[in-house]
């Protein structure tokens, strides 16, 4: 085989005309860039929201307490209170798999210290809470098991509540009032950041579940039990168990729907992340499209080549070139041209998107797959693309060929 | 060197089907050329010498008849084949050169070399280019472009490159044509020195005087051969420039 110096002769066809191999390539390139970059984009916002996911817990199960009706008007989820604090003691007690439990209020209300106040959110939890959701303080300690139990006055803050209330204090060991009674935090949070929502998880004060029923929140039931797995596998079971264990408690007779929901954590990871997927999909596709224009732009550019160097064909055959050697030719330029147009296309795909992700502050993650895939894709372009022009100079007449003017 | 006839054309026909017109551009030529022959193949246009030619250069098949070169027949041969008896066997020396553009002489007269069957390396293939460049007179100029050559250097470029695989026949399809007359015969004195050194020639010129540098002419009209006579006042190249006035003085005044 003679492909070594056939390669040889393409490469140096390209030279010859540096200016139309580096125009030519430069669809190519922004082609292949900006697949890297779109894919780069949308993979990015994919992590994050599974960063953000991730970050509620792992293997976790939320049971939110049931909707009910009085006078027509329904409640929603969580309105009933349908969950008592037993439910969470049963879960704890009879469902093995289990390795914490977080019976869960919310309310919102005004915070003060000092002659600062401020509008937050207030979360009752159990002391297994943080542990849960993987949320370490800074600053402090947790407030404890002991604490749960004896409904007392502590609490730990958020960053954003800890800086609008108390700037750059310190705030371990004041005194936060809330519905003007008097609460020591204990702790400060780690930052979270937004939630895939949009909400600051940082603006925000967690305190025993027991104090907030007892002195900010009121009532004898949880909005919802937040429920962690100690083994993945067992996650599938665990929801089953803690399904038929709740319609036991509330003596839901078969056939009747059940008066809480029950979600895990799995289900809302794949709800929020099926949104970036095709995110990611559809900002990958233009990109392709992108692509094979510029596949179309390397056909233009090799028909125009072989009808212009129809001579120099028919003076390669005159010399000794085979059909095949002229084919082989004109698709090693083609896949020449779209491959090192792929490889520098990568090269600024990633630098565009290191670029987006300084700037613009979107998250963005490369992975090897798609470098991989754009890299095939391109110099499947180029064998594409290419194959109809080097088909149609090696088919030339030689007498024809020399002869055309 | 091998004795004996080099090219062997027996009874050959070509037909052409431009439509629904039949053309028979060569009917019923018999030619042999013996080994160190130089021919000069002449005709007004239309007379079959160019269909001759590329017949005799395997660049075309006749459509009967049988063409034997150098000891094997070739009428019979695929398109492929074909390529490979151009490559080892023949040379071509075109009318407007045929060099590759903006490729340097070295890398022209090695394309041959890049087709042939044996693989040699960069270096190899770049001493045999640059012997063959200064055998023709271009030393220290194989980096040079066509563009950054005369007339006359581009076409010793050709001719380096028809030299470079030692073919056994040089052809030459007006090789003169595009030339001015002081030129032409430069080459022809070239084509005069490989010829003493035993090298085969065909050429097709319409010009007589071009011709008169070759030993043998073969006069076509019609698809036939009307005349073949060996030239008996042949002009040389070396006298001939000799009486040629310095012609750069005259083209600039």
């Amino acid at each position: 085989m003679r492909v070594g110096s056939t390669l040889n002769i393409a490469l140096r066809a390209l030279r010859r005309n540096k200016m139309r191999s580096v125009l030519t390539a430069l669809g190519i390139i922004i082609g292949v860039a900006a697949v890297i970059a779109m894919v780069g984009i949308g993979n990015g916002a994919k992590a994050q929201v599974e960063a953000q996911i991730a970050s509620l817990g792992q293997n976790v199960i939320l049971i939110f307490s049931g909707s009910t009706t009085s006078s027509g008007i329904r409640t929603g989820w969580g309105g009933a209170g349908t969950l008592k604090i037993e439910d969470a003691e049963a879960i704890r007690r009879e469902v093995p798999s289990v390795a914490a439990v977080s019976e869960e209020v919310v309310s919102t209300t005004q915070v003060a210290a000092g002659n600062q106040n401020w509008f937050t959110r207030i979360y009752g939890e159990s002391a297994d809470y943080l542990d849960i959701r993987q949320w370490p303080l800074v600053d402090g300690a947790p407030f404890t098991a002991q604490d749960v139990r004896s409904a007392n006055k502590v609490c730990v803050i958020g960053r954003t509540t800890a800086s609008q209330i108390y700037g750059n204090d310190d705030p371990v060991g004041q005194i936060l009032r809330i519905k003007n009674v008097p609460f020591t935090i204990t702790g400060v949070l780690t930052q979270k950041g937004l939630s895939t929502q949009g909400v600051d998880q940082d603006d925000i004060v967690i305190m025993p579940y027991t104090s907030a029923m007892k002195r900010v929140v009121g009532g004898t039931t949880l909005r919802n039990i937040n429920v962690q797995i100690g083994d993945g596998r067992q996650i599938q079971a665990a929801q089953q168990q803690i399904i038929a264990l709740l319609r036991q408690r509330h003596n839901i007779r078969p056939g009747r729907d059940d008066d809480f929901t029950v979600r895990n954590q799995q289900e809302i990871a794949d709800a929020a992340t099926a949104t970036t997927a095709v995110m990611t999909v559809l900002l990958g596709s233009i990109a392709g499209v992108s692509l094979v224009v510029g596949g179309i732009g390397i056909m233009n550019i090799m028909l125009v080549s072989v009808t212009e160097r129809t001579r120099e064909i028919g003076t390669r055959m005159a010399v000794g070139a085979h059909g095949s050697d002229i084919l082989t030719q004109f698709l090693i330029e083609a896949v020449t041209l779209s491959s090192v147009g792929g490889v520098i296309g990568i090269i600024f795909g990633i630098g565009a998107s290191k670029i987006l992700s300084s700037y613009a502050h979107w998250p963005t993650l490369i992975s090897l797959s798609s470098i991989i895939v754009a890299f095939m894709f391109s110099a499947a372009v180029g064998i594409f693309f290419g194959f109809y022009p080097a088909r149609k100079a090696a088919a030339l007449d030689p007498i024809e060929a020399l002869r055309y003017e | 060197m091998k004795n004996g006839e080099v090219v062997k054309l027996i009874d050959v026909h070509k037909t052409y089907h431009t439509g629904d017109v039949e053309v028979h551009a060569v009917r019923g030529v018999s030619l042999e050329i013996q080994r160190g022959e130089f021919v000069a193949l002449m005709g007004a246009s239309g007379s079959g010498k160019s269909t001759l030619m590329n017949i005799v250069g395997c660049l075309d098949r006749p459509t009967s008849g049988r063409y034997v070169l150098d000891d094997a027949d070739v009428s019979v041969l695929d398109r492929d084949q074909l390529a490979d008896i151009r490559n080892h066997k023949l040379g071509f020396v075109f009318q407007s050169f045929n060099l590759l553009p903006r490729t340097s002489a070295r890398e022209n007269v090695e394309l041959p070399l890049l087709y042939g069957t044996h693989r040699l390396t960069h270096a190899q293939l770049r001493e045999k280019a640059d012997s063959v460049l200064a055998s023709v007179g271009l030393a220290g100029r194989e980096g040079h472009h066509p563009s950054q050559l005369s007339g006359g250097q581009q076409q010793r470029v050709a001719i380096a490159r028809a030299l470079v695989n030692d073919p056994e026949v040089v052809l030459a399809d007006e090789p003169t044509g595009n030339l001015d007359s002081r030129t032409s015969v430069e080459i022809m004195g070239i084509f005069q020195q490989l010829n003493e050194r035993g090298i085969t020639i065909i050429m097709v010129t319409h010009e007589q005087d071009i011709a008169a540098y070759a030993r043998r002419n073969v006069v076509m009209r019609d698809g036939m051969i009307l005349n073949d006579f060996k030239v008996t006042q042949r002009l040389d190249a070396a006298t001939e420039l000799g009486k040629i006035a310095p012609i750069d003085s005259q083209i600039q005044s």
